[in-house]
């Protein structure tokens, strides 16, 4: 093998701690190198001419470049020998900038440590191989997770740019936490009035197939190739026939059976219910746990009245298969409703506030609720109990953001203007009441959100106490609220009718076992990880996956909008092209030495080892060997390094260079 | 100290993505550290095989650093976990393979952490300068030698 | 099968709470658990120790753990809240804290060998189990509706104690139903009695405690279960002062859980002290 050797300067940068002419004469001397040279600037165009001229001239077959760090400019030297006529993959770089010149200040020294990276290299090259970048076919279809605002949006955007979708939401109605909610800040929109027009377009749209009551239970494959099995939880009711009239659900005895999840608990609802009157698709479920036909056989109320004959007690779960280029997850979050501390968790109680124990100590989506025209109390301010109207409310901001104590350490983002806003609504229904708001900082960063507190405070005269409640307990129908004033430095005490807690939001609670399902990272409190906080906010380490909204970490609507259609833009980059291109480092298994251990296979992140049969000439398996799907693997090595045999080998970085590397040394 | 003349030599192994970048970024930000240290590239922890350090004492290093991303970090999700778990197994076999384990060092330093990145280098250096020379290895290398005239 | 435990009893335990010590002697016996007493154990460095002198009060603690473990005792019983939670929390700070630990071995010229497993009463009878409890009651307790009164120390800190919930424990509860009791929801349960102030400003122990005792009563409760010689002499012995200052107190009994227990396993009141109560007990002996 003929190897070139070429040393940069980088200007002053390398040269002047590190004797650059000294390094290129002693690697001329390495075994294998027939050329070695210095120059300035190499990555610069005479530089890399350079390069490409000792290559044609010298039919060099590996080069080694002895200049900044790989992450730099290895791509560069890398489209240099390509242009020369040599495979990409035959250049490795020493890193004489980042890992020699720029941390030392000793020229003999930072010499002999560049001489020696150089030999480390040119060792390593000597078993490189020539490469070729792996292409794969991309299926230009998109799979959105989650049925609220963000899911919503990414669908229609990539809708809306010609490709199909498939969205998939857990809940019988797509919608999520923004048709639960009564207005918008800043602006005071009603949500449901912007929202359905949109459930509506995504349940009309020709490129969107919608599944609702439907969760992803199985994805397989890679970027541009998942295969995504997604269970279709039965719901008693046929959809191609029913039509939604409703007749089902207002002839259902069982009228209060089940607590309202859309009301949050402030309602009941019958055992064949639609959540809620706008819910797209319009169509009923069964909740079989407390349905009585499911119970004692009896009833049938409900097929007896339907008229199309769509009631259908037998349904089965079902179970379809996508093909799918692309995955957006837009699973969103929950509100923490954690009254007291859960068993074997680092998350504490906030027993001290006595929610879940008083009626009328709610959350804020509760809040919503009762704030909402369509909701239990049609939108007047009744408290929970007794359904009195409220006339000293307490609003409690940072339950369990921020505390860490109590286990969460981040802020929740949105409860300080959402709490803003509670207390105007309230203060705009219930004028004589008297609204206050322990905060512990108002973060008001936004258009307009600024102006809106400070609306609330001055023109709806809400009262602001910044300082924490120490404890809610109730005394003679009142909500003694105890907490501190830390401006007048005084301890406040306020009997309150009703007190609403602006809790944390939180990961779903499936999110981790979706988020292993895709092979994406997520942190300890359950939100999914971006691949780049800066830089590449809505992209994770699993390639073709996207994030939008409040799976990711705390975020507003506007926030959620932006990201999702981030997201689909993303999905849409990758729709642009008909194939894949990706590096090349990944594992192969020689098929001939592996004994079918497939150790791989348990360590492998990616699902990426499959296993497959050897046959012989009369088709009769000899054996099961291991094999790499190069679609999934990553190329982290880790098989290469379990193998008992050393039958698996990770392309770029195998035993030979790696100990050549080693051997290079000392 | 015997040893203040001895330059102890260090192979390091690091992966792509967390320590590699950290230690790029030492060197962005000029952190001046001792020039012992040799790194070798892999893209995870998860790749190296324990014989990787078995091969770099044999082959003259006085000691041996792995760093990867921390826990939780991993690139490749799980790597630095495997890398991890592997070394727990190693440790026990050090002595048997004589290999005191002292000289085998074992961090977590993340792409944003090049003044960690320095302070271990420089730590792993101190201590193995403190130890002297590894002659474990150079003995049995001479012992087990093959005789000049036998080419192989 | 007898179950084998540690004791320490502290100070209290032979003074102002002796009927808290008596009553869980004699519970144990109708339990079948064996009490092995610390030997030779020392102050466990309470309100004096913690409130002058911080390496007095980590070394006090630790001395006692160190008899104990010398004894080859694998847990230790306090029933004192206070006891505990010193013990505990010097625990504690033994772990976490080298520089600590380095001096206190110094001032107790030995080194200090780790864990001991401490349990306060609840604990104590969370392991000796609440069936076990249950099985030997004979005299059913359901006529009693219980408030079960934390107090601080058997909570706090938390994540030092790693005992139930800090604001809203319910591991007393549990054990107290097992005696056929019933237990009131309540308001009060962790909130302060005003120990500290106790001998100073009585006055304000006397404010607080009643506002405990208010509470339970308004909710429904006819006797308090508590866990700690303070709690029970600001419970119980200040309700003498509170009849004095509001002509209108109603008074409720404050029984030891230890008490409680006894009488569900049908001892005789006065062998578990219920007569040395400064508030009379006798409504909830029936």
């Amino acid at each position: 093998m003929k190897i070139g050797v070429f040393i940069c300067y980088c200007g002053e940068n390398i040269g002047r701690t590190v004797d650059c002419a000294a390094v290129a004469q002693a690697a001329a001397k390495f075994p294998g190198v027939i050329h070695s040279e210095d120059y300035k600037y190499m990555c610069s165009d005479p530089g890399q001419n350079l390069i490409k001229q000792a290559i044609r001239e010298k039919q060099l077959d590996a080069i080694v470049v002895g200049s900044c760090s790989p992450h730099m400019h290895e791509k560069t030297f890398r489209k240099a020998a390509a242009g020369a006529g040599i495979n990409p993959y035959m250049v490795e770089i020493a890193n004489l900038r980042e890992h020699c010149s720029w941390i030392h200040d000793d020229i003999p020294s930072a010499t002999k440590k560049a001489i020696e990276l150089t030999r480390i290299a040119v060792e390593k090259v000597k078993y490189n191989e020539p490469l070729i970048p792996i292409r794969v076919p991309v299926t230009k279809r998109a799979l959105v997770i989650g049925g609220g605002i963000s899911g919503i949006q990414a669908a229609l955007d990539i809708a809306n740019a010609g490709f199909e979708v498939v969205l998939v939401e857990k809940e019988p109605s797509i919608g999520g936490h923004m048709s639960q909610l009564s207005e918008t800040f800043p602006t005071l929109d009603c949500s449901q009035c912007i929202l359905t027009p949109r459930m509506v377009e995504v349940y009309q749209h020709p490129k969107i197939k919608l599944l609702t009551y439907s969760e992803v239970e199985n994805v397989e494959g890679f970027i541009g190739n998942f295969k995504v099995t997604i269970r279709k939880k039965a719901r008693g009711v046929k959809e191609d026939l029913c039509t939604g009239c409703g007749l089902c659900v207002q002839k259902c005895p069982i009228r209060k059976v089940a607590k309202n999840e859309f009301e949050e608990g402030l309602a009941n609802r019958p055992a064949m219910y639609v959540p809620f009157p706008q819910a797209v698709p319009n169509l009923p479920v069964i909740d079989r746990s407390v349905c009585t036909y499911y119970k004692s056989g009896k009833c049938q109320m409900c097929k007896k009245v339907c008229g199309r004959d769509a009631v259908d007690f037998e349904q089965q779960d079902s179970f379809v298969t996508e093909d799918i280029g692309s995955i957006i997850v837009a699973t969103g979050y929950k509100l923490y409703t954690i009254d007291k501390k859960p068993e074997n968790s680092p998350i504490q109680g906030y027993g001290e506030y006595g929610y879940g124990k008083y009626t009328d100590v709610i959350n804020g989506l509760q809040f919503e609720r009762i704030a909402s025209a369509s909701g239990p109390t049609s939108g007047e301010i009744l408290r929970p109990s007794d359904s009195k109207v409220p006339k000293k409310v307490v609003f409690i901001q940072c339950v369990g953001s921020r505390d860490e104590a109590k286990g969460f350490t981040y802020c929740s983002k949105i409860c300080c203007m959402y709490t803003a806003k509670h207390a105007m609504l309230y203060k705009h229904k219930v004028h004589d009441g008297e609204a206050y708001v322990f905060y512990m900082d108002i973060r008001a960063g936004g258009k307009m959100y600024e102006e809106f507190v400070r609306r609330a405070i001055e023109e709806d005269d809400v009262k602001y106490i910044r300082g924490r409640v120490s404890k809610i307990y109730e005394e003679d129908g009142k909500y003694i609220v105890k907490g501190e004033d830390t401006i007048a430095g005084m301890q406040v005490i306020i009997d309150a009718d009703m007190v609403v807690l602006a809790t944390a939001m939180v990961a779903q609670p499936e999110a981790p076992k979706l988020a292993q399902l895709l092979g994406v990272p997520y942190d300890k409190y359950g939100f999914l990880a971006e691949v780049h906080p800066k830089l590449r906010p809505v992209e994770t380490s699993s390639g073709g996956i996207f994030l939008a909204g409040a799976c990711h970490s705390p975020r507003d609507i506007p926030e959620s909008v932006a990201m999702a259609s981030a997201a689909a833009a993303k999905a849409l980059v990758l729709f642009g092209s008909d194939m894949l291109e990706r590096e090349p480092v990944i594992a192969k298994v020689n098929a001939g030495t592996c004994a079918g251990c497939f150790y791989c296979q348990k360590v492998c992140a990616y699902n990426a080892i499959e296993q497959k049969e050897i046959k012989n000439r009369a088709g009769e398996v000899i054996k099961v060997v291991a094999y790499v799907n190069e679609g999934l693997c990553q190329g982290c090595g880790t098989c290469n390094a379990t193998c008992p045999s050393k039958s698996v080998e990770l392309v770029g970085f195998k035993d030979e260079q790696i100990f050549n590397e080693i051997c290079a040394l000392y | 100290m015997a040893n203040e003349n001895f330059e102890p030599k260090i192979t390091c192994f690091v992966c792509n993505w967390c320590t590699y970048t950290g230690a790029d970024l030492a060197g962005t930000s000029r952190l001046k550290q001792q020039p012992n240290a040799r790194l070798i590239r892999v893209p995870c922890t998860g790749r190296i095989d324990p014989v990787f350090l078995i091969k770099a004492f044999e082959t003259g290093a006085d000691g041996v650093l792995v760093s990867g991303c921390h826990p939780a970090d991993c690139h490749y999700n799980t790597g630095n976990y495997h890398a991890r778990r592997r070394w727990i197994f190693f440790r026990e076999l050090l002595n048997t393979v004589g290999i005191p384990e002292s000289r085998v060092h074992f961090s977590w330093v993340s792409a944003s952490e090049g003044k960690k990145w320095v302070d271990v280098v420089n730590g792993v250096i101190d201590k193995v300068r403190q130890e002297g020379p590894f002659e474990g290895y150079k003995k049995i290398n001479n012992e087990f030698a093959l005789p000049e005239e036998v080419e192989v | 099968m007898t179950m084998n435990f540690g004791y320490y009893p502290g100070c209290s335990l032979e003074g102002t709470a002796k009927e808290f010590d008596k009553s869980l002697k004699a519970v144990i016996g109708k339990l079948g658990v064996n009490l092995q007493e610390v030997q030779d154990w020392a102050c466990c460095g309470s309100s004096s120790a913690h409130a002058t002198n911080h390496m007095l009060s980590v070394a006090l603690p630790t001395h006692n753990l160190l008899l104990a473990k010398q004894q080859g005792l694998e847990n230790v019983v306090a029933p004192c809240a206070a006891c505990f939670n010193r013990l505990v929390v010097a625990q504690h700070e033994m772990a976490t804290d080298e520089k600590v630990r380095a001096k206190v071995e110094d001032i107790l010229e030995r080194p200090y060998n780790n864990h001991l497993d401490v349990l306060n009463i609840i604990q104590f009878f969370d392991r000796v189990g609440t069936d076990v409890i249950k099985e030997k009651v004979t005299k059913t307790m359901e006529h009693l509706n219980a408030a079960c009164y934390y107090g601080c120390l058997l909570v706090r800190p938390n994540d030092i104690t790693k005992f139930d919930d800090a604001e809203n424990p319910e591991a007393m509860e549990r054990v107290v139903e097992a005696t056929g009791a019933k237990t009131v929801s309540w308001n009060f349960k962790t909130e302060c009695c005003g120990a500290s102030h106790s001998i100073a400003h009585t006055e304000i122990a006397v404010k607080l405690s009643k506002r405990i005792i208010d509470d339970a009563i308004k909710h429904g409760a006819n006797v308090i279960v508590v866990a700690c010689p303070m709690c029970h002499s600001n419970l119980d012995m200040r309700q003498v002062n509170m009849k004095k200052q509001f002509p209108n107190h109603q008074e409720i009994p404050v029984l030891y859980l230890t008490e409680l227990i006894g009488l569900a396993l049908g001892l005789d009141a006065k062998a578990l002290g219920v007569d040395l109560h400064f508030t009379n007990a006798a409504p909830v002996l029936k």
